[in-house]
């Protein structure tokens, strides 16, 4: 029995947001009197951070702290309408419609404000902690609670905007395809490193090393915690996963997680990422999204690494002990490839 | 473990904002850490019922006779629903958009396609005298012959899966089984590459594996309202989608949702509202619909199969200039996203890389097994796999390094791609060049100094001249057709013979269309 070392890249692209577009998302924001902001929307956090993105692109473009703002999501009643939290259209669209709508909402704060500083509101700027200013003269300031509790009950103003992101829909030529699917790309490119066992076929993770683009990082953990988890779902499906292992026979089905294979906590391995940040002109602060393209790099870098390693190519996922031993088989046994 | 590179096209970015690129903590952290986020089976409510489905034991069958009356009165059950009950019982989800046709019946009727289709949707004061119930149905099956492979189900005389589709796969366009790109002379390019590959790649569906399972609670509200807590991952989605199969305004539903358990695309599909709703309409009662880990794994859709056939002609010197690409969709028994998936497959050919001449043919077909719905890179994870792949080889086949090949192949700034628009702030060249650092895998300096920013457009820029059909293809010499060095795999069949020539294309219509028609709250004006 040896065990073969092999490494194996893979780059890609990745579209944003639903092919051909057609595909809105509203948002609405509101302060109340003591300054704090509400983001309206419907759609959906998965887990992927969806309310803690939108919520730092209101703050952002309010100028106040994150603190002040909340979202609250997912309620048809109150939230205005949305696609839905998939093709990694959430941080674009989404964000988007956040911008604009903050940017209304910021609108209106700053005219509340220069009636109560007596200045005209094009000379305030907001310090993002809580005041806005007369650029130049700190001194001459008020707070945002301030300028909310005046709109409200002197003023009469709702401090509050509405925002609409939409790319419109491409139309598709039947003849050649000719299409506008998408308006900005994310792109990555991945290096697995790999040992194969040409007794058992198994297949076990050393390292990962990658370079990710993602327009913006508007909250690096959030993205951290996108490509780490979304690089193992890469690895799980390229070694592990499948409800039909033998495919196209429809035998075999597992129906739990004691039959359906998933790598565990012991077939971790280090995963060392870069982020690259080439800003979509499009995009909220730049940002394109991580969600769905991070797991895919994994899948054929894995691959690469494995013929590397014993000079097998496995054409099918996932790849299994079974598959791997067999074709090692066929070959005569395991034939590594130049080290890399 | 996460490097952030503020030096690579900084230029191009205002970093001194305040809160956009801190690493806040999340908004919803605390709850989550202490169990106290509330996801849609946090709801207990009072007189609350459960619903079970009876699913198909057989993959494709006609119905003969479907017998509920022991389950009717079987103890604790409140409501036996048959598909009669649902008034719209045929849908698709994508007739939100006006895209395909109705295909799949809330509960099956006259015939089953897939293993687990449900037939009968039991409600029961608990889940275990639904499931009592559920075995107490008792169904006549005709079982018929059943189609599983993609190819299979193209050959003519196999079984029809899915009547709405008498030939097994989607019709695009009104007019043809499959997506075209067309992009260049891909055969006339073939025909003069110095080494040809043609490759065969799979992948097996792939479940979600949410932590969370689907599922919903839909409850009467005042005012002849109802209010539905949901695991979608799309609310207003699933809401249009109930109004259209219980025939009713969409404002008769407030829903709510908002916090999922893991959805990955596995949660687009509105699988247990409709019949949660009508449950609830039809007792009077809360009504609860989850499904359990086995349901989720077997009968929830997965992430569907695909396989792809590639034959792509490089030069000595290492340049793609030609990808033919043949890539069939299992969508299973019904549609539901795979037909929006093929489009998105045909745009995002060759790759992000620049190659003048690619003609690709993507199929949706029909077989008799779970539905495959969307999940995490639908549409271009299979092909990413399939195309990087085959780089790998390619780059083998020339003997060039497997990066350098992929930086001298990567599309840049002012490229055109395939889909015939023009490539913009494109980073596939720095992604490439920062993975080969942070490995210590050594690249030659001059592809080190490469960008994506420079050298682009011009005549790569240019759309080759497209054949108006496809043509005979052009024989190639036969010393120049190179066989991969690979041992044959046992289960392997040999690539299949090339499709047959298609029929001479119809009149174009004057205005071209994907298929979708606008839809008034959804689309507004259309872009080219």
């Amino acid at each position: 029995m040896t065990r073969h070392r092999g490494r194996g890249i893979a780059s890609v692209n990745y579209p944003i947001g639903m092919n051909l577009g057609g595909d809105p998302s509203q948002a609405l924001v509101h302060s109340n009197p003591s300054g704090k902001f509400t983001v309206a929307l419907s759609s959906i956090d998965l887990g992927q951070g969806m309310k803690s993105v939108t919520r730092q692109i209101c703050a952002e473009t309010l100028g106040v702290p994150v603190e002040d703002v909340y979202v609250d999501t997912a309620d048809s009643d109150t939230g205005p309408h949305c696609m839905g939290s998939f093709a990694s259209r959430g941080t674009h669209r989404v964000g988007n419609a956040v911008m604009a709508a903050a940017r209304e909402a910021r609108g209106v704060m700053m005219e509340a404000a220069a009636e109560e500083l007596e200045v005209n509101a094009a000379d305030l700027e907001t310090d993002g902690r809580g005041n806005i200013h007369v650029k130049g003269a700190p001194h001459r300031s008020i707070s945002t609670k301030d300028v909310a509790i005046a709109a409200q009950f002197k003023q009469g103003k709702t401090i509050s905007g509405r925002g609409i992101f939409l790319v419109p829909l491409s139309d598709v030529d039947p003849e050649t395809g000719e299409m506008s699917p998408a308006t900005c790309y994310a792109h990555a490119c991945l290096v697995a490193e790999v040992e194969v066992d040409d007794e058992t076929g198994e297949v076990a993770m050393v390292r990962m090393d990658s370079a990710y683009e993602l327009g913006r990082a508007l909250n690096p953990r959030l993205v951290e915690q996108q490509l780490v988890g979304g690089a193992w779902m890469g690895v799980s499906h390229a070694l592990y996963e499948t409800p039909e292992p033998y495919y196209p026979d429809p035998v075999h089905g597992p129906r739990d997680f004691v039959e359906y294979l998933m790598p565990g906590p012991g077939d971790i391995c280090p995963h060392d990422i870069a982020v690259l940040e080439r800003p979509a002109p499009d995009g909220p602060f730049g940002a394109k999204g991580p969600g769905e393209m991070c797991a895919n790099p994994v899948l054929p870098a894995v691959a690469n690494a494995i013929f590397n390693a014993v000079g097998v190519r496995i054409d099918d996922l996932p790849i299994t002990p079974e598959k791997v031993l067999r074709a090692i088989k066929a070959q005569g046994g395991a034939r590594p490839q130049a080290r890399r | 473990m996460l490097e952030l590179r503020k030096d690579i096209f900084a230029d191009e970015r205002d970093d001194n904002l305040k809160e956009i690129g801190k690493g806040t903590q999340r908004q919803d952290m605390l709850g989550h850490v202490t169990g106290t986020s509330p996801y849609f089976d946090d709801h207990k409510l009072q007189g609350m019922l459960h619903l079970k489905v009876v699913r198909s034991a057989h993959s494709h069958a006609r119905l003969r006779r479907v017998d509920t009356s022991e389950a009717e009165r079987s103890q604790g059950v409140r409501r036996v629903i048959r598909g009669s009950d649902v008034p719209r019982n045929l849908n698709t989800l994508l007739s939100l958009i006006n895209f395909g046709k109705d295909d799949e019946p809330s509960l099956a009727v006259d015939k089953v396609r897939y293993k687990g289709e449900p037939i009968v949707a039991i409600v029961a004061e608990s889940p275990r005298e639904a499931y009592e119930a559920i075995a107490k149905v008792k169904i006549d099956y005709e079982p018929l012959p059943a189609v599983f492979d993609v190819e299979e189900a193209l050959k003519p005389g196999a079984p029809v899966v899915n009547e709405v589709y008498p030939k097994n796969t989607f019709t695009y366009y009104e007019t043809y089984d499959h997506q075209k790109l067309r992009f260049g002379d891909a055969d006339r390019a073939l025909a003069s590459a110095d080494h040809v590959l043609e490759q065969r790649y799979e992948m097996s569906p792939i479940e979600h594996a949410p932590t969370e399972t689907n599922g919903s609670i839909a409850a009467p509200d005042t005012n002849g309202r109802y209010i539905v807590y949901t695991s979608t991952q799309a609310l207003f989605f699933s809401v249009d989608t109930c109004a259209k199969i219980l025939d009713v305004p969409s404002n008769t539903f407030h829903f709510i949702g908002g916090t999922v358990g893991g959805g990955f695309g596995g949660k687009v599909d509105t699988l247990t509202e409709p019949l949660c709703i009508l449950g609830a309409m039809l007792t009077g009662r809360p009504v609860r619909y989850v499904f359990g880990r086995e349901e989720e794994m077997q009968y929830g859709p997965p992430r569907g199969a695909e396989r792809i056939y590639i034959k792509d002609g490089v030069t000595r010197d290492g340049r793609i200039v030609a990808r033919k690409i043949r890539a069939y969709f299992d969508s299973g028994a019904y549609t539901r996203l795979s037909s929006y998936a093929a489009v998105k497959c045909a745009a995002h050919l060759p790759g992000p890389y620049t190659i003048p001449n690619v003609y690709g043919d993507v199929y949706c077909v029909f077989t008799n097994r779970t539905p495959a719905t969307a999940m995490r890179g639908f549409g271009v994870t299979a092909m990413d796999f399939a195309i990087e792949c085959q780089m790998d080889k390619l780059a083998h086949l020339v003997g060039m390094d497997p990066m350098e090949f992929r930086i001298l192949n990567a599309y840049r700034d002012g490229d055109m791609k395939a889909h015939r628009r023009e490539a913009k702030n494109t980073a596939l060249i720095e992604c490439v060049q920062v993975a080969a650092e942070k490995a210590k895998w050594p690249i030659r300096e001059e592809f080190k100094r490469m960008s994506s920013r420079k050298d682009g457009g011009g005549a790569r820029a240019a759309v080759t001249p497209t054949p108006r059909e496809t043509h005979a293809p052009l024989a190639a010499p036969p010393q120049q057709r190179t066989t991969y060095d690979r041992p044959p795999v046992a289960t392997r069949e040999p690539p299949p013979p090339p499709p047959p020539p298609v029929s001479p294309p119809p009149s174009r219509p004057t205005a071209p269309s994907h298929g979708a028609t606008r839809f008034s709250s959804v689309f507004g004006t259309r872009r080219r």
